[in-house]
C-alpha cells in the first residue's frame, strides 16, 4: 500500500496554504495531495470570470506542476477520496486502492446544493462550482435568449450579470426577501437590484420555484404564486453543501460541516479539516459555524498545515469573520464582519443617492467595530478586519471614522500594528 | 540567490523626518498614472502634524496574504526582485486582495477601477528622490546579503564570542570575501578568543591561521607572504588584530611593515581596549571611559585619589597609518555595511600592490556596558555624532569622507547609549564634545590638503 506522512485532500485555497505551511516547517516529510478535479489547482471564486470570458480557462491556475515538484509533493489529480478509514489510517480512493497516512487534511470544499424541487431532475440545468461547469456555461450563455437563475447569492448574481451582458433576457428567482441575503443589507441589495433592473434583468425576490418541466426551448418553471417562466438556460445557484460523503460511517464528527477545534483538528487526533467543508468557531460566537469564504479558507488551511507539521509558531484560530467583496456592473460592494447588531450596539448609515455611495457601520456598546459595509465606498477590508479582530476602541475617532473610514482606518493601522 | 535565501531592496521610512508635505505622493501618482492626484498615489502618508505621520505602502511581504487570497493568480511574489507583481490581464477586479492585506498596501484606484500597488518603479522608486527631508530611502544592502550568501563561510560554525558582539559578523564577512586563498594572522585578542585559532588541535577556520605574539603580527605575516611569493603562490595575507595589539605593543612591527609597503591587509577591530583579558585600557580607549584600569569612584585612583575614567585622549591610529602613505587606509563601521564592503574590496585590491589598512570600529557589549541588542545602534550613533568618522585614503586621491555627517547629533546621544560613560561630569562631556569638533576639523583639513 502506498504510504505518506501527510495526506492533503483537496486542491484549492485551504489545501494549498496547508501544503505551504507544512513545507515551511517540514521540508522532507512525504506529502501527497489528492484532488478529484482533473485540472491544476484553481479557485472556485474565479469561475464567474471564466463564464464571462474575462479569464482564460488556462490562465487561472494557482500553482503549476513545478511548484509541487519543487516542494516534493506528490500531486494526484482526478483522484477522488471515496472513504476515510480512520481506524486504520487509510484513505480509500475511487478506484478502490488505498493510501496509508500519518496525518490527513480534509479540504474537500463544497458542491452545489440542489434543492428538492419536483421536476428539477427532469430538465437540463447548469451549476457553477468547477472549471468544467464554467467552460460549459461559458459556451451556453452565447446562445441563450431567455435565462433563469435560481438563487441570488454571489455565484448566481455574477452569472446573471454575465448572461445580461451576453444579451439574454434574464430572470433571477430568490426565496429570500432580498438579493445577496447574508452578504449585504437591504439598502445595498437595493442598489445591486437597481443596477440589474437598469440593465434589463427581472428580479423576483420572495419567490420560490415549486415545479419544473421540460419545454420546447428548455425548461418551464412554475412559481409559488402560479406564474410560469420559460428558460433556454437554467442555472441553479441555491447555495453549496460541504463535500464529506466519504465520512459516512466514520468516527469523524460532523454536523453541517466537519467539526474542528481552533487548530482545525477534528474529533480524530490525526485528522484535520479546513476551508468550505469545515465547521469552525465563529469570531462573534463560540458556536461552530460555516464560513465558506476564500480568506477564511486560506487562514484555516495555514493553521491546519502548521498544526500537522507541529510548527511551534502556531497561533489558534481567532474565529471566522465574514468577508465579502462583490463587483457588479462596474461598481463594487465590500462587507466585513457581522450584520448582527450586538446588544446595546449602534448602527450608523450614510447614503448619497446621487453617487450611489453607501456606508453602514455597526458598533458594539463599547464602541468596537463589529461590521462595516460599503457600496461604491472603498475602504481597506483587511484593515477593517483587524479593527474587528483586535477589538480596537473607536470612541475617540468615531465621528471621523464614519466620515472617512479608509483614512482613519489607515491612521489606526499605522499606530497599532505597523 | 544566496544559500540563506534571497534578500531584497526595500523602501524605508523614517517617521521622524516626515512633515507630511505629500511630495512623495505627487511623485508616485505622476510616475504611475501621469497626474499628480495624491489620492491615486500608491504610497500614502497618513496621520497629522500633531500625531506624527505614518505610511500605508505595500511591504512586498515574504509571505504575502494578498497573493494567497487572489482567486485569479493575478498576484505573484517575484523571486528575483522581491516585488509582489500585479498582472492586469489576469486580475478580475474582485478586491479580495484588499481584504487580505492588513496594511493597506493594495487598494482600489478609482481612476482605473483596478487595484494598484507599489512596484518600486522597477528598482528606482520615484517617491524616494522626491522626498525633500530624506524621510524615504531605498535600501539596497540586500545585494551584499545575496552575494555573500554564495561565498563559502570559512569560520567554524560555533564561536565563543560574547552575545551581541559584531566581531563574528566581521570575521565571517571578511573571510567570505577574501576567500579560501587566504592566510590569516590573529594575535592575542578577542578574535582568537572567539575561536579563530581553534580547539583541541583543529583550527577555527578553513584557511591556514596562526597566532603570532602581540608584538610581531605584521612582521610574521610579512614573512609568510614573502615565502608564498617565493614559491609562486598567490595568497592574501590577512591580519585581524585588536586595537591593543595594533596601537600599543604591536605598533612597531605594524609601522615597519607599512613603511616597507609589505603586500598585506591589516584589519584592526577597534573595541577601544583589551576587552578579552578583562577590559583594560589601551591607547585607543577614549577620554573619560571606564575600564578596569581606568576605574571610577572614590579611592579607586592612584594613591587612593578619586577617579573618573581615562584621563588621556585616544590615539588616532588610522590617521597615523595615513602618514605611512599606505596603498590604502580606511575607517569602517558595521552599522554601514555597504560602505564597509566597498572598502574591503578596495583594501583587498590594494593589498596586491602593497600595504592596506582597514580600521573597523567594534562596540563591545561587555566592556562598554550596553544591552546586547544595541551593537549596531551604538555603532551608528558613533558615526551620527562624528565621534567616529568614516573616510578612506589612497596616495593618488588623498583622504575623503565616505559618509560625511553634515548635521551631527550632540555627542551625548552616543555617550548615553552605554554604561562606560555613565559617570561623566559636565566638564568631561564638554571636553569630549570639544575633541569631536577638533578631530573633525583636523580630518577635514587633511581631506582639504589632499584635494589641493
Amino acid at each position: 500500500m502506498e504510504q505518506t506522512k501527510y495526506l492533503v485532500v483537496g486542491s484549492s485555497h485551504a489545501a494549498l496554504e496547508a501544503v505551504t505551511a507544512i513545507r515551511m516547517h517540514d521540508p522532507e516529510g512525504s506529502l501527497t495531495l489528492l484532488t478529484r478535479d482533473p485540472h491544476l489547482p484553481y479557485s472556485p471564486t474565479v469561475l464567474p470570470y471564466v463564464v464571462s470570458g474575462r479569464s482564460a480557462p488556462d490562465g487561472i491556475f494557482l500553482r503549476d506542476e513545478k511548484f509541487f515538484a519543487t516542494l516534493g509533493v506528490q500531486l494526484k489529480r482526478g483522484t477522488a477520496l471515496k472513504a476515510l478509514h480512520v481506524e486504520r489510517n487509510a484513505a480509500e480512493l475511487a478506484d478502490g486502492s488505498e493510501i496509508a497516512y500519518e496525518k490527513v487534511l480534509l479540504a474537500t470544499g463544497a458542491s452545489p446544493a440542489i434543492p428538492p424541487i419536483p421536476g428539477l431532475d427532469q430538465v437540463a440545468y447548469h451549476v457553477l462550482r468547477t472549471l468544467d461547469d464554467a467552460t460549459k456555461l461559458n459556451a451556453a450563455i452565447k446562445n441563450s435568449k431567455r435565462a433563469v437563475v435560481m438563487g441570488a447569492g454571489l455565484v448566481g448574481m455574477h452569472a446573471a450579470e454575465n448572461l445580461v451582458k451576453a444579451g439574454a433576457k434574464v430572470t433571477i428567482v430568490e426565496m429570500a426577501k432580498q438579493l445577496t441575503d447574508g452578504y449585504f443589507d437591504a439598502t445595498a441589495a437595493g442598489l445591486i437590484a437597481k443596477a440589474f433592473t437598469d440593465n434589463g434583468a427581472t428580479i423576483l425576490t420572495g419567490s420560490r420555484v415549486v415545479k419544473l418541466a421540460s419545454s420546447a426551448i428548455g425548461a418551464l418553471l412554475t412559481l409559488e404564486n402560479g406564474t410560469t417562466l420559460e428558460a433556454d438556460l437554467l442555472l441553479v445557484a441555491t447555495g453549496v453543501k460541504p463535500n464529506m460523503e466519504y465520512l459516512a460511517g466514520s468516527q469523524v464528527e460532523h454536523d453541517r460541516g466537519i467539526l474542528v477545534s481552533d487548530t482545525m483538528q477534528t474529533s480524530v487526533a490525526n485528522v484535520w479539516s479546513a476551508g468550505d467543508c469545515a465547521q469552525a468557531k465563529g469570531f462573534y460566537t463560540d458556536a461552530k459555524i460555516m464560513n465558506a469564504i476564500l480568506p477564511d479558507a486560506t487562514e484555516q488551511g495555514r493553521i491546519a498545515g502548521m498544526a500537522m507539521a507541529e510548527d511551534p509558531g502556531l497561533k489558534k484560530y481567532p474565529g471566522g469573520v465574514p468577508l465579502n467583496t462583490y463587483h457588479f456592473f462596474g461598481r463594487h460592494a465590500i462587507s466585513v464582519g457581522s450584520s448582527k447588531v450586538p446588544e446595546g450596539g449602534e448602527v450608523v448609515t450614510r447614503f448619497d443617492e446621487a453617487s450611489g455611495r453607501y456606508l453602514k457601520a455597526i458598533f458594539s456598546a463599547d464602541n468596537r467595530l463589529t461590521g462595516i459595509y460599503g457600496v461604491n465606498e472603498f475602504f481597506d477590508g483587511g484593515v477593517m478586519c483587524q479593527l474587528i479582530l483586535r477589538r480596537i476602541d473607536l470612541s475617540p475617532v468615531k465621528g471621523r471614522f464614519l466620515a472617512e473610514p479608509m483614512k482613519v482606518g489607515r491612521e489606526i493601522m499605522s499606530k497599532t500594528w505597523r | 540567490m544566496g544559500t540563506f535565501g534571497g534578500a531584497y531592496n526595500t523602501i524605508a521610512f523614517d517617521a521622524n523626518k516626515c512633515d507630511g508635505c505629500g511630495d512623495c505622493m505627487t511623485a508616485c501618482a505622476t510616475a504611475k498614472v501621469g497626474v499628480g492626484d495624491t489620492a491615486r498615489s500608491r504610497i500614502q502618508i497618513v496621520g497629522s502634524a500633531d500625531d506624527g505621520f505614518e505610511l500605508a505602502l505595500c511591504r512586498q511581504c515574504a509571505d504575502p496574504k494578498c497573493v494567497t487570497v487572489c482567486p485569479a493568480a493575478a498576484l505573484t511574489k517575484n523571486s528575483a526582485s522581491g516585488v509582489i507583481d500585479w498582472n492586469g490581464d489576469k486580475c478580475v477586479d474582485c478586491l479580495l486582495c484588499t481584504v487580505g492585506c492588513a496594511y493597506a498596501g493594495i487598494a482600489l484606484d478609482a481612476g482605473t477601477g483596478h487595484v494598484a500597488k507599489c512596484d518600486t518603479c522597477d528598482g528606482a522608486p520615484a517617491c524616494v528622490p522626491a522626498c525633500p527631508h530624506d524621510a524615504l530611502t531605498y535600501i539596497t544592502t540586500s545585494r551584499i546579503y545575496n552575494e555573500v550568501g554564495d561565498w563559502e563561510d570559512l569560520f567554524a560554525p560555533g564561536l565563543a564570542g560574547c552575545q551581541g558582539c559584531n566581531t563574528e559578523l566581521l570575521m565571517r564577512h571578511t573571510l567570505r570575501r577574501t576567500g579560501p586563498e587566504t592566510v590569516l594572522a590573529t594575535p592575542p585578542g578577542c578574535v582568537p578568543g572567539m575561536g579563530s585559532v581553534g580547539f583541541n588541535g583543529t583550527t577555527g577556520t578553513k584557511v591556514p591561521v596562526f597566532h603570532p605574539l602581540l608584538t610581531n603580527t605584521a612582521a610574521m605575516l610579512a614573512g609568510v607572504k614573502r615565502q608564498y611569493k617565493r614559491v609562486g603562490r598567490e595568497v592574501l595575507a590577512l591580519a585581524i588584530a585588536g586595537d591593543g595589539g595594533a596601537s600599543d605593543v604591536g605598533f612597531q612591527s605594524l609601522s615597519g611593515a607599512a613603511e616597507r609597503n609589505e603586500q598585506i591587509l591589516f584589519m584592526v577591530v577597534d573595541n577601544e581596549g583589551y576587552m578579552n583579558t578583562g577590559m583594560q585600557r589601551s591607547s585607543c580607549t577614549p577620554y573619560g571611559a571606564w575600564t578596569s584600569t581606568t576605574p571610577v569612584g572614590q579611592g579607586t585612583g592612584s594613591g587612593g585619589m578619586p577617579s573618573q575614567g581615562k584621563t588621556q585622549d585616544a590615539k588616532n591610529l588610522p590617521l597615523i597609518m595615513v602618514n605611512h602613505r599606505c596603498e590604502y587606509v580606511a575607517t569602517a563601521s558595521t552599522a554601514y555595511m555597504e560602505d564597509l564592503y566597498d572598502k574591503l574590496d578596495k583594501a583587498i585590491a590594494a593589498s596586491k600592490r602593497g600595504f592596506a589598512y582597514l580600521h573597523v570600529y567594534s562596540p563591545c557589549t561587555t566592556g562598554w556596558r550596553f544591552p546586547t541588542d544595541q551593537n549596531m545602534e551604538v555603532a551608528r550613533k558613533a558615526v551620527e555624532t562624528n565621534f567616529v568618522m568614516l573616510w578612506e585614503y589612497n596616495p593618488a586621491d588623498g583622504l575623503h569622507f565616505t559618509r560625511p555627517v553634515d548635521d551631527p547629533l550632540p555627542v551625548t546621544e552616543y555617550l548615553k547609549a552605554m554604561g562606560r560613560f555613565r559617570h561623566l561630569s559636565e566638564d568631561q562631556i564638554s571636553h569630549i564634545q570639544g575633541k569631536v569638533v577638533e578631530n573633525l576639523a583636523f580630518v577635514k583639513q587633511m581631506a582639504h590638503v589632499a584635494k589641493a
